[in-house]
């Protein structure tokens, strides 16, 4: 059993933040790697990753938004409930090392993970060029958090109720133009988003890597639900992944799978408010 | 009759013993014990005689004290008080008079003679005679689910024997004395004795007798692959169908348990050495009971939420009951196994870590990464792995959906790839969660279909369809990117390959195209990378299994060893059990050796 030990609404309550306590975990987790958490004994496993985590304190932050049965089963929890099974860390922790001048595009929730991978860039010493998007102003979260370490930081919304209107493509567009020492791209949000950066900066040759968050079941490799194909090759998210060389993932299929569960995920909903 | 013919005579033999005039047993159970009962006198002191009945067993009660070389006066039916002395003949052994009775093997009765001095031996039959009389019994059948009821729910297909038909199957055992089917089993069950205990009525010792070295008898008693293990060298099945072991395991299993006769055993004096069991699959949990019964502390770390690995993702509920898994997982928690769930080593902790905190580990991890075949439109939705399948349905019981969360994948017309008990047990799901049409593709024919013969014929019943020497090459999807159909060819069987199995090769122009609407990829599985990842020492073969010496499962990390399918690739649970009794062995013996030898180093220095 892990206790929720803080809990915080984010974007009107479409996104949840929890720290709950997990000693084994913060230990060990590092930017980038997720865990497998299951909220009751009729629960499924869902994956979600690691937003953040305090090794002293033991525990770990995770932020999600609500889509589906299990994440508003989620919100309707409170600091000192429990949840039944979180197993962790898993996947590959993100590629951080000193290589120069980085971007990092997040959208919507997908900003949750970036925040954790972007500071540990910053730590090993990057110039960290953050672009964070979100539908609207009340959708967009932890800009401060990411203020506090990026070197520059770019907001867009959809509809520009708050800093430049437009995507996350845009600034980050003229960067490339505007600057040629930038090594990476690293980015995390809907994967059509992922997919748009992807096709960009394969103009520019600049290596790219997304994270994915596919379905998957048990996440540690045992069921092939989170399979995606990468340089045409199957490759398992939770444990060949989650970060990929965008450049090499089909977001065709991808994103033909994922709708495909998007579906479920309502069904899913619905006969939980029947 | 001589007594060379009563030391050829099957061991332990139940004589069922009559009076040739009355017709009535002598046979008297009291207190559970079985001895048959006579009335005689002594220098006109009136005695009870009780003779047991076993052969071998020469125990004699008299009711007066009696000595060896003692005359009984005469032998007399308790029943109709007739004497049972004959005229015609003596004992052979020592000349004195003998009593006539009849003994049954079951329907006929033959003539049986007694000695009536105190202390010689019985005059007994030959095994010959015995054979003789012995009608041949049929294996017995266990009942079963009828198929049109049980494809609507997920209770267990077979109901196991009852007493009487377990009894009368071990009858068929014939007591080798060099007993070939337990070469035949993983983990060598001496199987004679507990089929001999279950003539004898003691089912729950029958039980403990596989523990001795099977902790898992339930379990295996309904996985185990018996007709290509011990069932295939039972000398009974040379002529007629071999003695059902396997059933007769379950038997005793579900006897113990259900009458609730499992008593905790005998923990070996306690050391302070600690081992650590990764995975706690068969493999894992044979490690655990053998170390926690010699005394070792032993964890065992789990990496799903969910102890019992295979058994519990794995195997369907009406094939191996969860009830009966997590049974002999609370057993062993009740030895003083400790179970750490959500931890998946290589991540949540390394083998490094283990080797601080641990004097010896198991690795037994499986083989959980599954193959898919490369196929065009493999991508496509509902085309799963028989894990994901499997792991759905079981581990997060998605055919209770929406009473659990996890979605129910469904299928009208589902194709199953594959053909081992895997495939097996995912159509035989699939048809239970409302398929249609369920149908098994498998490249090669009939006789080569890896499953057991019992699930391949459950399957049948349960009207899976099977399409033999065909092989998918595509997938085709639909404007929701589900699939809808696939392309097949056929193949032809050529020349064997290393397996032996003749190689499927494709026929020309065999293409043809089948509407489905659900696939699932059930052509095997390959070991997990997760553990591989923080333990870059550990050796691994080129098809990525870990490297260990087969003599003690130990692998290229001193003190750290490996069995099961991450060992092995592929293969059943009793195997996998095997494995962890070698390396439990090992084990122990090398930790135990060791603190001998540290002893004797303190002595040394001081």
């Amino acid at each position: 059993m892990f206790q929720i030990i803080k809990k915080e609404e984010m974007a009107k309550g479409t996104i949840i933040r929890f720290d709950i306590a997990a000693p084994n975990i913060a230990k060990k987790v590092k930017p980038g790697q997720f865990v497998i958490l299951r909220v009751n004994d009729t629960g499924e496993r869902i994956p979600l990753t690691v937003a953040d985590k305090d090794e002293f304190a033991g525990f770990i932050t995770i932020i999600f938004q609500v889509v589906g049965k299990t994440t508003a089963l989620m919100r309707s929890l409170n600091v000192g409930d429990m949840i039944k099974d979180v197993a962790g860390p898993m996947g590959k922790p993100a590629d951080v090392e000193k290589i120069g001048t980085i971007i990092m595009v997040g959208g919507g929730t997908g900003v949750a993970i970036l925040h954790h991978v972007a500071k540990a860039f910053k730590d090993a010493g990057n110039y960290v060029i953050g672009i964070i998007g979100a539908r609207d102003k009340d959708m967009l979260i932890l800009e401060k958090e990411m203020a506090g370490f990026c070197d520059e930081l770019v907001v867009t919304t959809d509809d520009g109720s708050y800093g430049l209107q437009g995507f996350v493509t845009d600034p980050m567009k003229k960067y490339l133009d505007e600057r040629d020492d930038i090594k990476l791209i690293y980015t995390i949000g809907p994967i059509k988003m992922m997919h748009f950066v992807c096709k960009i900066t394969e103009k520019y040759k600049i290596k790219t890597m997304v994270s994915l968050n596919p379905v998957m079941i048990d996440g540690t490799g045992m069921c092939g639900g989170c399979r995606v194909t990468v340089d045409d090759k199957i490759q398992f998210c939770c444990v060949d992944g989650p970060d990929f060389d965008g450049h090499k993932v089909d977001f065709d299929e991808l994103e033909k799978r994922n709708s495909l569960y998007q579906q479920d995920e309502k069904e899913s909903l619905l006969f939980s408010i029947r | 009759m001589s007594h060379e013919d009563i030391k050829n005579m099957k061991s332990k033999t139940f004589l069922k013993t009559y009076c040739p005039h009355c017709h009535q047993s002598f046979i008297k159970d009291t207190k559970g014990e079985k001895w048959a009962k006579f009335k005689s006198s002594i220098k006109q002191n009136d005695l009870e005689v009780e003779i047991s009945p076993y052969l071998e067993a020469s125990d004699r009660k008299f009711s007066i004290p009696v000595k060896d070389g003692d005359q009984l006066e005469d032998l007399i039916c308790p029943k109709c008080n007739k004497s049972l002395i004959s005229e015609e003949s003596k004992c052979e052994e020592c000349g004195s008079a003998i009593g006539q009775m009849l003994v049954s093997a079951d329907s006929k009765l033959i003539p049986f003679s007694l000695c009536t001095k105190a202390g010689c031996q019985w005059n007994g039959l030959s095994k010959a005679d015995i054979r003789k009389i012995t009608p041949k019994i049929k294996r017995q059948e266990m009942p079963e689910q009828d198929p049109k009821m049980r494809v609507h729910n997920f209770d267990e297909v077979p109901y196991g024997y009852t007493t009487e038909t377990a009894m009368l199957e071990a009858e068929r055992c014939l007591q080798c004395k060099n007993p070939k089917c337990v070469d035949g089993c993983p983990v060598n069950i001496d199987i004679p004795s507990f089929i001999a205990l279950i003539s004898e009525e003691k089912f729950d010792e029958a039980a403990k007798k596989i523990k001795e070295t099977n902790v898992l008898p339930a379990v295996c008693g309904r996985v185990c692959p018996q007709e290509s293990q011990c069932e295939e060298l039972c000398i009974v099945g040379v002529k007629e169908e071999p003695v059902a072991i396997g059933r007769l395991e379950r038997f005793v299993a579900d006897y113990e348990r259900k009458m609730d006769l499992v008593s905790m055993p005998h923990i070996g004096s306690k050391t302070n050495k600690k081992i650590a069991v990764v995975g706690s699959g068969p493999g894992g949990l044979t490690v655990a009971a053998d170390m926690q019964l010699l005394g070792y502390n032993v964890t065992m770390f789990e990496a799903l939420h969910e102890a019992g690995g295979v058994l519990t993702y794995g195997i369907p509920e009406f094939r191996l009951p969860k009830s009966i898994v997590n049974f002999e997982i609370d057993y062993l928690k009740k030895m003083g196994v400790r179970l750490e769930l959500n931890h998946v080593i290589g991540q949540t902790l390394t083998v490094d870590e283990l080797l601080e905190n641990f004097d010896g580990i198991f690795i037994g991890v499986g083989a959980g990464l599954p193959w898919f075949m490369d196929l065009e439109g493999e991508y496509l939705g509902n085309v799963f792995s028989s894990n994901e399948y499997l792991t759905r349905m079981n581990l997060m019981k998605a055919y209770k959906f929406p009473e659990y969360d996890t979605p129910k994948p469904i299928g009208n017309k589902v194709a199953v790839i594959g053909g081992g008990n895997v495939a097996m047990d995912c159509a035989r799901t699939a048809i239970r969660t409302g398929a249609k049409e369920v149908t098994i593709v498998y490249r090669r024919s009939r006789t080569e279909l890896p499953a057991r013969i019992e699930e391949i014929h459950h399957a049948e019943e349960e009207g899976i369809n099977f399409k033999l020497l065909t092989s998918p090459i595509r997938y085709f999807g639909n404007d929701r990117a589900a699939v809808k159909a696939m392309e097949c060819i056929q193949m032809e069987l050529g020349e064997p390959d290393s397996s032996g199995r003749r190689r499927p090769v494709p026929l020309e122009n065999s293409n043809f195209t089948m509407d489905i609407d659900m696939v699932i990829v059930a052509v095997g599985t390959g070991p997990n990378p997760v553990i591989f990842q923080t333990t870059p020492n550990l050796k691994r073969d080129k098809r990525g299994y870990i490297v260990v010496n087969e003599e003690t499962m130990e692998t290229s990390i001193p003190n750290v060893y490996a069995g099961g399918d991450i060992v092995t690739g592929s293969a059943t649970v009793i195997e996998a059990m095997g494995a962890g009794r070698i390396a439990a062995r090992a084990m122990h013996q090398k930790l135990s050796g060791a603190a001998t030898k540290t002893k004797e180093e303190v002595v040394g220095v001081s």
